[in-house]
């Protein structure tokens, strides 16, 4: 059982990791512009020639 | 990039939102300088699809200087920086150009901090969601090892998630906590109090299980809790938010800009909030007066409609008053300010709306009375089963083990989202019928509706009249002259008779007409009395007349042409049992036409603003709900006060802001809103029957003392799920 001494903090780690992307995308407004990013995708930055 | 991305005029390529190419005044004054760059936030109305976004884009950054332009189809912000001086109305003229509604945006203190609200209660949501994962991960390890595991490592992963929990219960449970005690001190409980109560009893009873050594803690149960909890009260805070972006979005529109005459003579561009009383004020032809003002410099036609209701323009001169909302038409005037831009006439209806929404917050939401019936209803339940438990001889210690057990196991989620998952997923289907909700809980005012007042002028009708009558050859004429106006009717003599040369030395008088040379003969088109009738025949509607010098005049009648669903739309509601009134400030003649035309029996014409309230308070004290449906700067008063309200996109930025709803496309949107709220109600109804249905299955397994850890995992998550999962089966369907 000793295995989870390591277990335990790697997967509090793992999640903290998580939740530092989180955080940084909520503070980066990432979320600012749901629909726009959906068709941003789509648009074509070339020119016709 | 070259010009060539400048496609002409025809704003969103996806058809969605009709072009528009209104361009509020100068903008200048809106921009901002940072680190050398020029920054101005444009608010584009009418954006709706990824073709607008590099359509708006790649012609801004085609102007020379831009150095970043972004376009968020989101909320419809475009944000621009570039070098250099000036630029800011050549940028936003390129987009109006495009066919895009554009206006400058500045956010106010009110906007900034609901979304740091709202951006609070996201963090929380998340931080809450990793620390539900992490003991999930725990618990589920416990249960698996139930019987199995020794009690040393089952104290351990006890303590660690106590570790993990309480941290969290501090950061994220703070938005109840906070809003618990202000309202605890005031002697009065809120839907915070029980939530608050449980959270602290879970974590307690939990920390001296786990300090005891016990078999059951409620670490998960608590932080799940509130995970589901902050879901519901971040969709709330969101909503909330969109529906005070919209206000604001409207608001801004009136950030117009002034020109304001120095006492050297010269003309300054300033913001409509800084003119302050007795100041001089020059609106130019075509531009809205942003305040009240007393003519003291030139005469013009005014288009009143947005104020008063009139759909015909009236002839001002000086000394007299003009407000808030008025277009001018023909010439240059200038007046005296009467007094700042929130003592004006919009102010004053500002001030009505308040009072409207005051009265609104009182309306009670079915989660309120929900909630009223719930707390006691709980808290008397755990109380008892504690007293229950201690009276059949069980220790203090159990005996508080199932009343927490019970208080966890009830505790709101299913109640905290059964109306906010249900009101956004039903504003997100409205919004994709062109229906823009300014509020969540007005679904539930929507749905009680049974009377139904409309206003004429831009409601019912297109608010711009129609040629009825047309010669051929004189209307190409009377069009030479036409064409220099701005007037309603001449616009719908051009719009009849399509391009075409303009007369020579063109002068229009205000009031009267417009008089101009064509192949060396004089023609003149305006009133009777502009050619030389003195008394004019009996009209039924707006008319011109048409002179040469020589022939006798000829008469061009006018009619308000209905909206195209008007009909469709009115048979509709009658059909659902509404009854249906109209309630205008135009003329007698114009309104009965109108009603007789829609068979409507109940019609009142020449109404002031104060008088179409008037009206909707007694229709209040009847008993009947009524929806109001109006456009103009005369309708505010009554839209706020009705028990709930719809204008269309094109009306008045206050009327707009004084709805519950704000529509495009046509009154069949009406239609669309009376279904979508009905239908939300049931399923909110549904929900609530759901969320008893759970407390009647879980209270008594609660109260015998049944409930584990692991039993209230199940029950908390399964009964939240299936309130969201019944308020999504509204996103489909029929309407």
């Amino acid at each position: 059982m000793n295995i989870i001494v390591y277990l335990i903090p790697v997967a509090l780690g793992l999640g903290l990791l998580g939740l530092g992307a989180f955080l940084w995308s909520v503070n980066t407004d990432q979320y600012d512009d749901l629909d726009g990013a959906a068709h941003r995708i789509l648009n074509d930055d070339d020119k016709p020639l | 990039m070259t010009e060539a991305v400048l496609l002409p005029g025809d704003g969103c390529p996806s058809g969605l939102e009709p072009p528009a190419t209104s361009l509020a005044g100068d903008l200048s004054a809106f921009v901002r300088k940072k680190g050398g760059l020029n920054t101005l936030t444009l608010s584009v109305r009418g954006a709706k699809c990824g073709g607008c976004i590099s359509k708006i884009e790649s012609a801004v950054m085609a102007y020379s200087g831009v150095e970043q332009a972004r376009m968020n189809l989101s909320n419809g912000k475009l944000a621009v920086a570039w070098k250099g001086e000036g630029g800011a109305n050549q940028i936003a003229e390129r987009v109006a150009n495009l066919g895009y509604g554009v206006s400058a945006f500045s956010e106010d203190a009110s906007a900034k901090s609901a979304k740091s609200e709202e951006r609070a209660l996201l963090l929380s949501m998340g931080v809450a969601a990793f620390a539900l994962a992490n003991i999930m991960l725990l618990s589920v390890s416990v249960w698996g090892g139930h019987g199995e595991m020794g009690a040393q490592t089952r104290t351990a992963l006890h303590a660690i998630s106590g570790l993990i929990a309480l941290p969290v219960l501090l950061f994220s449970g703070r938005h109840f906590f906070r809003s618990a005690f202000a309202v605890l001190r005031h002697g009065q409980a809120n839907m915070d109090v029980p939530i608050s109560l449980a959270l602290t009893l879970a974590f307690g009873v939990s920390v001296w299980e786990t300090a005891t050594g016990g078999d059951h803690a409620y670490f998960d149960a608590s932080v799940m809790l509130l995970f589901f909890l902050l879901i519901g009260r971040f969709l709330d805070a969101r909503l909330r938010r969109q529906a005070h972006a919209a206000a604001h979005d409207l608001a801004a529109l009136q950030n117009r800009s002034v020109n304001r005459v120095t006492s050297h003579g010269q003309v300054e561009t300033v913001r409509a909030d800084q003119v302050r009383q007795g100041d001089a004020i020059l609106v130019a032809a075509g531009e809205r007066a942003a305040i009240d003002m007393k003519l003291f410099d030139g005469a013009s036609g005014v288009d009143e409609s947005l104020v008063t209701g009139e759909s015909l323009p009236r002839a001002v001169q000086l000394g007299e008053t003009i407000y808030a909302g008025t277009l001018n038409l023909d010439h240059p005037i200038q007046g005296r300010a009467l007094g700042e831009a929130s003592d004006s006439l919009l102010a004053d209806i500002a001030r009505m709306l308040e009072a409207g929404e005051q009265k609104r917050a009182r309306y009670r939401q079915i989660a309120d009375k929900a909630v009223a019936l719930y707390v006691p209803f709980v808290h008397t339940t755990a109380a008892l089963a504690l007293i229950a438990w201690l009276l059949i001889g069980a220790s203090v210690h159990q005996a508080i083990l199932v009343a927490v057990a019970t208080l966890i196991i009830t505790c709101p989620c299913a109640l905290a989202l059964a109306a906010p998952v249900a009101q956004v997923v039903a504003s997100g289907r409205l919004f994709k019928r062109g229906v823009f909700l300014r509020s969540g809980d007005a679904l539930e005012r929507f749905a009680e509706i049974d009377h139904v007042v409309l206003d004429k002028t831009g409601t019912l009708t297109l608010g711009t009249p129609k040629l009825a009558s047309v010669h051929g050859d004189d209307l190409a004429l009377a069009a030479e002259l036409a064409r220099a106006s701005r007037h309603p009717l001449s616009r719908a003599i051009v719009a009849a008779a399509g391009p075409g040369p303009l007369a020579a030395q063109v002068e229009e008088t205000p009031g009267l007409g417009i008089e101009g040379w064509i192949d060396g003969q004089r023609y003149r088109l305006g009133s009777a009395v502009w050619v030389g009738l003195e008394t004019p025949p009996e009209s039924s509607g707006p008319s011109l007349w048409f002179a040469s010098d020589e022939g006798a005049p000829i008469q061009f009648r006018f009619e308000d042409q209905l909206q195209s669903d008007a009909r469709e739309t009115l048979s509709a509601l009658r059909q659902r049992g509404l009854s249906i009134e109209i309630l205008s400030g135009d003329t007698e003649q114009a309104v009965k036409a109108t009603a007789e035309d829609l068979e409507i029996t109940e019609w009142r014409a020449r109404v002031s603003p104060g008088g179409k309230a008037e009206r909707l308070k007694t229709l209040a004290a009847a008993g009947k709900k009524v929806l109001m449906v109006g456009d103009g700067l005369n309708d505010a008063g009554a839209l706020a006060i009705a028990h709930a309200s719809m204008a269309p996109g094109g009306a008045m930025d206050v009327s707009q802001s004084a709805s519950d709803a704000v529509y495009s496309g046509g009154l069949a949107a009406i239609k669309s809103v009376l279904n979508n709220s009905q239908r939300t109600r049931w399923v909110m109804l549904q929900n609530f029957g759901l969320a008893a249905a759970y407390n009647c299955i879980a209270v008594p397994i609660a109260v015998t003392g049944n409930v584990t850890p692991l039993i209230a995992a199940i029950a908390m998550s399964a009964s939240s799920l299936i309130v969201t999962l019944n308020a999504l089966r509204l996103k489909g369907g029929a309407e």
